[in-house]
């Protein structure tokens, strides 16, 4: 049982930096261009480990600190993610709780750090970051709590298991919504399009890239390592809820993690398709997450009323 | 219960003394500062044992007021209470032998300890109070004790006006207070709290007016949405350990009256529940939205105090439900929850004031956005705020998530369980402690990155210095508690078991078995945070491996470019804050007034923002003026000749007598 609860955590591990390759070259593939290697990051990460660093003269422990400590909060979030049928390796009731925590301590370390650099362009994404990161919470909350509801489980490690295709053909409506909510979050969470753009080079219209504009070598590298488990983390989040328990263990292997891959791909597909939307627009998008992810819950209850299975 | 007496008798004599020997010049706080920790230390004792053991200490004795009886009892609910009051009192009184230095040369400090101990010992008091009358004194002994600290600086007219609202509101809270405890004798014919407890209240439509009474009476002192106005006018005018002190457990007294009045009022209906919850959201949210809007340091953390008794209320709220559908896992996390909050918001909200006192102490100014870089120059104090931030925000591994955690998991898991009534109204707990956690992190990210990083914004900042031991001891241990608290949770939520069987009412074992399956979880809770510090010292070790015989340089901060960037370029407080105060602008009501740049070559642009309090100015202030204006009709009355006062007097007591002789 131990053995098998160490999985998510080392696919989370190995396999993270491989979700930005996919998403870039599903985008590359729309755009009609051959696009990076899939193991782009893999390689970024070994050139800026070997390098040194350069600091600001304004900056302070708190910067140095920030990386090193988003790190730290994102790894132990690994520990709490299952992936499908694979329980994580802590697991206790209401362990979403502390899964979120860490996620806020993450962005917490990120914004203080950028404040660190005294750069109005970082204080600017900074800025935007908490503002986005705050309306996002409730919809997480709110799906959650649906997604706890249906299973009758408050451990994501147990929620998971009892979310069968029964469970689709019966309560098909609540899932998709919390689906979609889910979707919503990790896009603005992973500073993705339609809320960021990781691509854009313009220090004014950024949100996450610009709050990491001063790092260099190690702690960048740190950095970018985190934001690919957070991406991973959230994608196994919304795969737990899709992907069928099967009887073999490797069947369920191979689905969980091509489900995580797939996620990459509809991001990607996301990106592609659409543009971003107008800063004041975002938090329309963050609160209609929250409300589709109420709507789940007020369903789920009435749906609960008229068959009490 | 002799120890706790002594304690408060060393109180008045300590603060009888103080008053005596100081003189201008002459400054002994340290006496006052000693007296008061002696003082902690005698009444922590018991309060332990008591915890511990689960019993029940009490004194009585005759007294000679009327219906009044001398009777003081400690029991767990009391001394959950009466630990944080008494540690709090202590740092905070040797923090300030070192704040309250500058004044030495210009008044007596005499007047402030003697207030000072005078607070203590009403707070204690209302605390232990058994009897109806003396806790009335007693409250009246806390609010007028801290009236006269928050005036300590009476010389500005800004001082004597927040004084001036402080004194009228808790003064209005008292009235709705007198009122439900007379309805309460009258029902009983008795003023004894444990009389109360045995003859419940049966009438539903009574026990509902008095659950309101409660609410405002109690909430008024606490600071509940709409009954906060105090708050964030009192908070910046005291000194800043008197600050900590009032917002970290005098508020509190609030919860724990209205916690009081849960037990006299017996099963609650359901719609105390989604009362309490409303209440919390609005305050919760309102209160950090308003704290986002803010300038002034304290006025933030004060609003940042209504926020928090917002959360302490969604905790009373889902227990209320669990009590009224029975559910013995909500009681538990409800209120264990509410309870351990309090106890950790004294340890942040003190540590959070007692760290503004000493940027206003090393800098001289309050105002966030004439700040930047002071942790360069004050590391203690920047350090200690930074877990107090943390904590606040409801982050893990301090103590704010292990509360937040609890008052979440029984919202999660009452949502999981139960059907419409009890579910939507957990839901909204559930949204909106969510949404107040993200917005935290939101208002003490600006407050932590503004004050304390980047580059100083004025000159306020060239001379800042950093304090002495007696104001940074203080701030160090409350910093320790924070993250003590977060990493011996599963232990201190064990302590919780007399006072939830003492104030839920229900079987013994059944809040022993949840109470095991809270403290289980929080083991887990408490692996997960370990487990994040072990990884931390792991990847800090490998960066320094890594970066070891590398090259290191250092250079200007990123600005496209752009080489000579000046610390007015930065970020500020209010932009920080902008996206935010600009979407909730229909609830906070915020003012801009702006000199665009005009011209093809302009010169001077200004922006200047500022959010009063929306009650106070839509609400309190027309309501008053029209008070005014009606009751002018009868100043008449009052024309300042004595002889006719004392007349008054006199007829008044011969009516009276007339009356009763009838």
């Amino acid at each position: 049982m131990i053995s098998i609860s160490f999985i998510p955590l080392l696919l989370a591990l190995v396999l993270s930096p491989l979700l930005f390759g996919v998403i870039n070259r599903t985008k590359a593939f729309f755009a009609g261009r051959r696009g990076q290697p899939l193991l782009q990051l893999y390689f970024d990460l070994w050139k800026l480990l070997r390098k040194g660093a350069v600091y600001s003269r304004t900056t302070t422990w708190i910067f140095r600190a920030g990386p090193v400590l988003g790190l730290a909060a994102v790894l132990v979030a690994a520990a709490l993610m299952p992936l499908g049928n694979f329980p994580a390796l802590i697991a206790f009731p209401a362990d979403f709780l502390l899964f979120a925590g860490l996620l806020g301590l993450m962005r917490f370390c990120t914004v203080v750090a950028a404040l660190d650099t005294g750069s109005s362009f970082e204080g600017m994404g900074a800025s935007r970051e908490v503002f986005f990161s705050a309306l996002a919470e409730p919809a997480l909350f709110i799906a959650l709590v649906t997604l706890a509801r249906q299973a009758g489980q408050l451990s994501l490690s147990t929620i998971f298991g009892p979310l069968s295709g029964a469970h689709w053909l019966d309560s098909g409506p609540v899932l998709a919504l919390v689906i979609i909510a889910l979707m919503i979050v990790l896009l603005a969470e992973n500073a993705r399009i339609p809320v960021d753009d990781p691509n854009t080079h313009l220090e004014l219209t950024m949100i996450h890239e610009v709050m990491v504009l001063d790092h260099s070598g190690p702690d960048f590298a740190f950095i970018l390592y985190s934001a690919g488990l957070k991406l991973w983390l959230f994608a196994a989040l919304i795969v737990g809820m899709v992907v069928p328990v099967t009887n073999s263990v490797w069947l369920d292997l191979l689905l969980s993690t091509g489900g995580v891959l797939v996620v990459a791909v509809i991001v990607g597909v996301i990106e592609s398709i659409m543009a971003r939307l107008r800063l004041v627009v975002v938090p329309q998008l963050l609160v209609g997450a929250g409300v589709l992810a109420a709507m789940a819950f007020l369903l789920e209850l009435t749906l609960k009323i008229h068959n009490p299975s | 219960m002799i120890l706790l007496l002594s304690a408060m008798v060393v109180l008045l004599c300590g603060g009888i003394i103080m008053l005596l020997v100081n003189r201008v010049g002459k400054n002994y706080s340290w006496l006052g500062a000693f007296t008061v920790v002696v003082a902690a230390v005698m009444g922590c004792i018991p309060a332990v044992e008591v915890l511990v053991g689960g019993f029940t200490l009490e004194f009585r004795c005759a007294w000679s007021v009327p219906f009044g009886e001398f009777f003081v009892e400690l029991d767990p609910l009391s001394a959950w209470f009466l630990l944080p009051t008494l540690l709090l009192s202590a740092l905070s009184a040797i923090y300030g032998v070192e704040y309250l230095r500058s004044w030495e040369e210009k008044r007596s400090l005499g007047p402030v300890w003697f207030c000072y101990c005078l607070l203590v010992i009403g707070m204690v008091l209302v605390l232990v109070a058994r009897n109806a009358v003396l806790f009335l004194v007693a409250w009246e002994l806390m609010a007028l004790a801290s009236f006269f600290l928050v005036t300590f600086e009476h010389e500005l007219e800004s001082v004597r006006e927040a004084g001036w609202i402080y004194f009228v509101a808790t003064h209005l809270g008292t009235a709705f207070l007198l009122a439900f405890f007379l309805l309460l004798a009258r029902e009983t014919g008795s003023m004894d709290f444990n009389v109360w407890v045995n003859q419940r209240i049966h009438t539903q439509g009574l026990a509902g007016i008095l659950f309101c009474l409660a609410i405002i009476g109690f909430g008024s002192k606490a600071g509940f949405m709409p009954l906060h106005v105090w708050l964030p006018e009192a908070h910046p005018a005291a000194p800043s350990h008197v600050s900590a002190l009032m917002s970290g457990v005098m508020i509190k007294t609030g919860i724990y009256g209205l916690i009081r009045a849960f037990i006299f009022l017996g099963t609650p209906p359901l719609w105390w529940g989604w009362g309490l919850i409303a209440i919390g959201v609005t305050s919760g949210v309102l209160g950090v939205l308003f704290a986002l809007a803010q300038h002034d340091l304290k006025r933030l953390l004060a609003y940042h105090s209504v926020e928090n008794i917002g959360i302490i209320a969604l905790g009373l709220g889902v227990g209320l439900l669990g009590m009224n559908t029975g559910a013995p896992a909500l009681i538990v996390l409800g209120f264990g929850g509410a309870l351990l909050h309090v106890v950790n918001h004294a340890l942040f909200k003190g540590l959070l004031f007692l760290g503004a006192g000493a940027v206003l102490h090393g800098t001289g100014t309050r105002e966030i956005d004439d700040l930047g870089g002071l942790l360069k120059r004050m590391p203690w104090t920047a350090a200690t705020f930074l877990f107090g931030a943390v904590a606040i925000s409801g982050l893990p591994p301090l103590n704010g998530f292990v509360s937040e955690f609890l008052i979440f998991w029984g919202a999660f898991k009452g949502g999981i369980l139960t059907s419409g009534p009890v579910a939507v109204p957990l839901l909204a707990v559930i949204a909106g402690l969510a949404l107040i956690g993200g917005l935290a992190v939101a208002c003490f990210t600006k407050a932590f990155g503004i004050i304390f990083l980047g580059e100083p914004r004025s000159e306020h900042v060239a001379h800042a210095h950093e304090t002495g031991w007696a104001m940074r001891l203080p701030m160090l241990a409350l910093a320790f508690g924070c993250g003590l608290i977060g990493l011996l949770a599963p232990l201190v939520v064990r302590g919780l078991r007399s006072v939830l069987e003492e104030l839920s009412g229900i079987q013994r074992d059944v809040v022993g078995i949840n109470l095991a399956t809270t403290t289980n979880t929080l083991t887990f809770v408490v692996i997960g945070a370990l487990t994040f510090l072990l990884v931390t010292a792991a990847l800090v070790l490998l960066r320094r491996s890594l970066l070891a015989g590398r090259k290191v340089g250092t250079s200007a901060t990123w600005g496209c470019g752009y080489a000579r960037p000046t610390p007015r370029m930065q970020y500020t407080a209010s932009s920080f804050a902008q996206p935010l105060t600009d979407l909730f602008r229909p609830l906070l009501g915020t003012r801009k007034r702006i000199v665009p740049p005009n011209g093809l070559f302009p010169v001077g642009a200004a922006l200047k923002t500022e959010t009063p309090d929306l009650t106070h100015e839509e609400m309190y202030r027309p309501m008053f003026e029209r008070a005014n204006d009606w009751l002018s009709q009868v100043r008449w009355l009052q024309h300042g000749k004595v002889q006719l006062y004392v007349l008054y007097i006199a007829i008044t007591l011969v009516v009276l007598l007339v009356w009763k002789l009838r």
